[in-house]
C-alpha cells in the first residue's frame, strides 16, 4: 500500500501543473467563481489546446491517438484540473462514453474516421439513450430504425441529451426488431447530427440554463454501416458505454467535490451578508468537517477502486457507489452553503459570489437523476454487489 | 500509487478470519461476553504463537488484525495492549508481549476533568520518586491486564497491575469492560514523555476505525443474509426496496469508512504529514457508520434482532463503545474544523 506518486507520476503531475498555469487565461486561478458552464467556444478551443499538449485520451491505446497510460494518470489529470479550478475538455460524452465504445465495438473504418476529431474537440458527441417513455428502463425504448437499401431510416424521439445542441454526432440506441424480446430488438447507431430530419430542441433546466435537449428524428437516413456491433447487439454495446461512464466517473466527480468543499471553506471564513463569519458557529464547523470527511472518503474509495481496476482490468462496483454518494454530498453541501447566506441567496441580479452557490445548489438536484438515478444505483448495489434478490 | 494490502497481509487476514470464526462462533462469543470476566483466558498464548503480538509487525499488518477482530470480536485485551499501550513500550516490554507474557492497557482518564487522550492539563495523578499516586477511571480492559501504562504530568509510566487497586465495572459491551484504578504509591517505571500520547492517539483512532469497519461489515453481512432468506408475503424481504435500499446505503457508508480507515492506517505506518487529520476523519466516520450499520441491521431483522439471544446487539454495543472512545465523532470533527478553518 502506497499512495505516493511514483517518480514518473510525480513528473507528469508537475509538468501538467506548469502547463495549466502557463496556458489558462491570466488570473484564472484567482478569478471570482461563476455560475453556469460558461462559453462553449472557449471550452472547445481549450479542449484543442489540451489535445495538442497530449492531455486528452491519456488512457487510450496509442494506435487510436491516446498515450496508453494507466488510469492513475487520468486520476492525476482530474485532480490537477480541480486544484486549479481549470475547465475540462468539453467533449466528455465522446471521451468517456462514445470513444471507448467505438474502440471496443467499432470497425477499423469507424475508428479511423471518428476518434481523432473526438479527442481534439473538433467534433462533439451527444447521447441518445433516454426517451420520454423510457428513462431508467433503457430497454423499453421505441425510437425505430428500419433498413431501406443502404440506409437505416430512423424515427422517434430522445430526451435529456446533454450537448445535443452543440453535437456533431450521436450515439443512438434504436429498436431494429420490433418482434424480438425487449433487449434483443435493440441496435446501436452512430448518427451524424447534421443529417436532414434531425431536430434539436433545448430544454431549459431549473437553473435556467439550456444544458440538455430533446432530439427528434424524422425519416433520418443513416448509412447502413454506421452501426456498432451487429443488429440486435444494441443492449450489449450500450452496457459497454455505461460501464465506461461509471468506470471513469468517480475521479472527475470527487475532484469537482474537492473544489466545492474548498469553496465552502472559503465561504465560511469570510463575513456573510449579515457581517457575521459562519466559521464562528460550532454547528457550521461541524458541518464543514463532515463534508470534508465525506469528500476524503470518496477520494480514497476512488484510489481503492483504481487499484482493483489495475489488478483486474474491470471497473469495480465502486463506480456506482461513488456516484451515489457524491450526488447526495453535493446536494447537501450546496444547500448548506445557500443556507449560510439566507435570503440574500434568493437575489439573482448582483448575486452573492456571482450566483455561484445559487447555481450549484439548483444544478445539484439533477445529480441524483442524471447518469443513473439514485434509485437505480441502489438497485445495482443491492442486486449485483450484495446479491439480494431482483425486484423485477 | 497502490491501495492494496500485500499478499502477506492478505494471508494474515485469511488466517485471522478463519481462526476467529472457528474459535468464536456467535454462541461462544455470547457465552464469553456474559461470563464473569468477559475474556477468553486461554487465547493470549495462541495469539503470541500466531505472531499477532510481535513487536515487529508494521501498523499495516496490525490494521488487518484490528479489522478482523471487529468482524469477529476477540474477547481479549488485544486493542488495549497493541493500540493503547504498546506504542510506548521499551524493548523489554515488547519482547515480553511478543512472547505472550504480557497484557496491558492505558490508564489516562480521571474523574471530573476532560477525558480525551490528549487532555492532560487537569491530571492529578502524580509520579514522585518512582511511585505513582492517584485515581484513573474508564480504563479499558483494566481488569484483564498485567500492566498499566499511566499518564501523569511527569510523563507515561508502567505500573504492574498487581500494585494497583482495580475495580471492574459491569459494562454494556461485555467483551470490552472498563475499570476504575487507584494507585497508592505504586512502584512505577518511566516509559515516555507525555508528548508520546499523540502517537498513541493516532494509532488508537486508526485502530478504532478499523475495528469499526469490521463491525459494520459483519452487521451488513447479517442483514443481507437475513434479507435473502427471510420470507414475508411469499417473498424474501430483500426484494422490497425499503429493505434493499437500506442495505445499499449501509454498503456505501461501509466502503467510505473502509477507505478512510485504510488511509489512516497507511498514514500512521509511513508517518505521513496528514496522519493527524486522517485518523480524526477515519475515527469519526467509521465508528458512526458502524453504529448506523448495526441499527439498520437490527431494524431489518425485526423482533429477533432486538433479542438478547441474537448476536447483533453484541456488535451494536461494540460499535457504541468505539464511537464513544476518546470522544464522540463531533469531537473529532471539531478538531478537524479547527485545522481546516482557523
Amino acid at each position: 500500500m502506497d499512495f505516493r506518486d511514483s517518480p514518473e507520476e510525480a513528473e507528469f503531475r508537475t509538468e501538467l501543473r506548469s502547463w495549466l498555469l502557463a496556458n489558462l487565461p491570466e488570473g484564472w486561478a484567482d478569478r471570482a467563481p461563476e455560475a453556469g458552464r460558461g462559453d462553449f467556444e472557449f471550452l472547445r478551443a481549450w479542449g484543442g489546446k489540451l489535445y495538442d499538449a497530449g492531455y486528452v485520451g491519456l488512457t487510450w491505446p496509442a494506435e487510436f491517438g491516446g498515450r496508453g497510460l494507466s488510469p492513475v494518470y487520468q486520476a492525476i489529470y482530474l485532480e490537477e484540473l480541480a486544484r486549479l479550478n481549470a475547465p475540462n475538455h468539453p467533449g466528455v460524452i465522446g471521451l468517456n462514453m462514445a470513444g471507448p465504445t467505438i474502440i471496443a465495438w467499432g470497425t477499423d473504418a469507424q475508428k479511423q474516421r471518428l476518434l481523432k476529431p473526438l479527442l481534439s474537440g473538433e467534433e462533439i458527441w451527444c447521447q441518445g439513450f433516454s426517451e420520454p417513455g423510457s428513462g431508467s428502463d433503457l430497454a423499453a425504448g421505441r425510437t425505430s430504425a428500419v433498413l431501406d437499401g443502404d440506409h437505416w431510416v430512423v424515427n422517434g424521439q430522445k430526451v435529456w441529451s446533454s450537448y445535443a445542441h452543440k453535437a456533431d454526432w450521436c450515439i443512438l440506441v434504436v429498436r431494429t426488431d420490433p418482434e424480438a424480446p425487449k433487449h434483443a430488438g435493440l441496435s446501436y447507431l452512430v448518427v451524424d447530427m447534421h443529417s436532414p430530419g434531425v431536430e434539436v430542441r433545448p430544454l431549459v433546466q431549473i437553473t435556467g440554463d439550456p444544458e440538455f435537449n430533446e432530439i427528434f428524428f424524422t425519416d433520418v437516413r443513416v448509412p447502413k454501416e454506421s452501426i456498432l456491433g451487429a443488429p440486435g447487439d444494441g443492449w450489449k454495446v450500450a452496457m459497454t458505454t455505461l460501464l465506461h461512464e461509471r468506470g471513469t466517473l468517480g475521479f472527475a466527480l470527487t475532484a469537482g467535490l474537492e473544489g466545492t468543499v474548498n469553496r465552502l471553506i472559503e465561504l465560511v471564513r469570510q463575513p456573510g451578508p449579515d457581517g457575521r463569519r459562519p466559521a464562528d458557529d460550532p454547528v457550521v464547523r461541524d458541518a464543514v468537517a463532515r463534508e470534508w470527511i465525506e469528500m476524503q472518503s470518496l477520494r480514497f474509495t476512488n484510489y481503492r477502486s483504481l487499484t482493483a481496476l489495475l489488478e483486474t482490468g474491470v471497473p469495480g462496483p465502486e463506480g456506482s457507489m461513488v456516484k451515489l454518494a457524491w450526488s447526495e454530498a453535493n446536494q447537501r453541501l450546496t444547500a448548506f452553503a445557500q443556507s449560510l447566506i439566507g435570503l440574500t441567496g434568493q437575489i439573482s441580479d448582483d448575486a452573492w459570489w456571482n450566483g455561484y452557490w445559487q447555481y450549484q445548489q439548483l444544478r445539484s438536484r439533477g445529480n441524483t437523476i442524471e447518469a443513473g438515478t439514485s434509485e437505480i444505483l441502489r438497485n445495482i448495489i443491492a442486486e449485483r454487489v450484495l446479491g439480494l434478490p431482483k425486484g423485477r | 500509487m497502490d491501495f492494496a494490502f500485500s499478499a502477506e497481509q492478505e494471508q494474515l487476514r485469511g488466517f485471522a478470519r478463519e481462526f476467529l470464526a472457528e474459535r468464536y462462533d456467535d454462541v461462544r462469543l455470547a457465552a464469553l461476553a456474559d461470563s464473569e470476566t468477559g475474556t477468553d483466558g486461554d487465547v493470549w498464548p495462541r495469539l503470541a504463537e500466531m505472531g499477532w503480538l510481535d513487536g515487529d509487525l508494521t501498523f499495516l499488518d496490525q490494521a488487518v488484525l484490528f479489522e478482523e477482530t471487529g468482524r469477529r470480536p476477540l474477547p481479549a485485551p488485544f486493542f488495549s495492549t497493541m493500540a493503547l499501550a504498546a506504542p510506548v513500550f521499551d524493548e523489554k516490554l515488547r519482547a515480553e508481549t511478543g512472547a505472550g507474557g504480557l497484557r496491558a492497557t492505558l490508564a489516562w482518564a480521571e474523574p471530573g476533568v476532560p477525558q480525551g487522550l490528549l487532555d492532560t492539563a487537569g491530571l492529578s495523578t502524580r509520579e514522585a520518586d518512582g511511585r505513582i499516586t492517584g485515581q484513573k477511571v474508564l480504563v479499558p480492559d483494566g481488569h484483564a491486564v498485567d500492566l498499566l501504562v499511566v499518564t501523569t504530568p511527569e510523563g507515561l509510566y508502567a505500573v504492574d497491575a498487581a500494585d494497583a487497586t482495580i475495580t471492574p465495572h459491569t459494562a454494556i459491551d461485555g467483551t470490552r469492560r472498563l475499570a476504575d484504578v487507584r494507585f497508592d504509591g505504586a512502584p512505577a517505571r518511566r516509559l515516555a514523555d507525555l508528548s508520546a500520547l499523540t502517537a498513541i492517539r493516532e494509532r488508537a483512532q486508526a485502530a478504532a476505525a478499523l475495528e469499526a469497519v469490521g463491525v459494520a461489515q459483519r452487521a451488513l453481512d447479517l442483514l443481507v443474509e437475513y434479507a435473502r432468506t427471510r420470507q414475508q408475503f411469499g417473498k424474501p424481504i430483500g426484494i422490497y426496496q425499503a429493505v434493499s435500499h437500506k442495505a445499499s446505503d449501509i454498503y456505501v457508508r461501509l466502503q467510505e469508512a473502509r477507505s478512510l480507515a485504510y488511509w489512516a492506517a497507511w498514514c500512521v505506518d509511513t508517518g505521513d504529514a496528514l496522519a493527524g487529520r486522517a485518523c480524526l476523519a477515519a475515527k469519526a466516520h467509521a465508528t458512526e457508520s458502524a453504529v448506523l450499520a448495526c441499527e439498520q441491521a437490527i431494524q431489518g431483522h425485526g423482533g429477533i434482532g432486538f433479542t438478547w439471544e441474537h448476536v447483533l446487539h453484541r456488535y451494536y454495543k461494540r460499535a457504541q463503545w468505539l464511537q464513544a472512545f476518546d470522544g464522540a465523532p463531533r469531537t473529532q470533527r471539531a478538531e478537524l474544523a479547527a485545522a481546516l478553518l482557523d
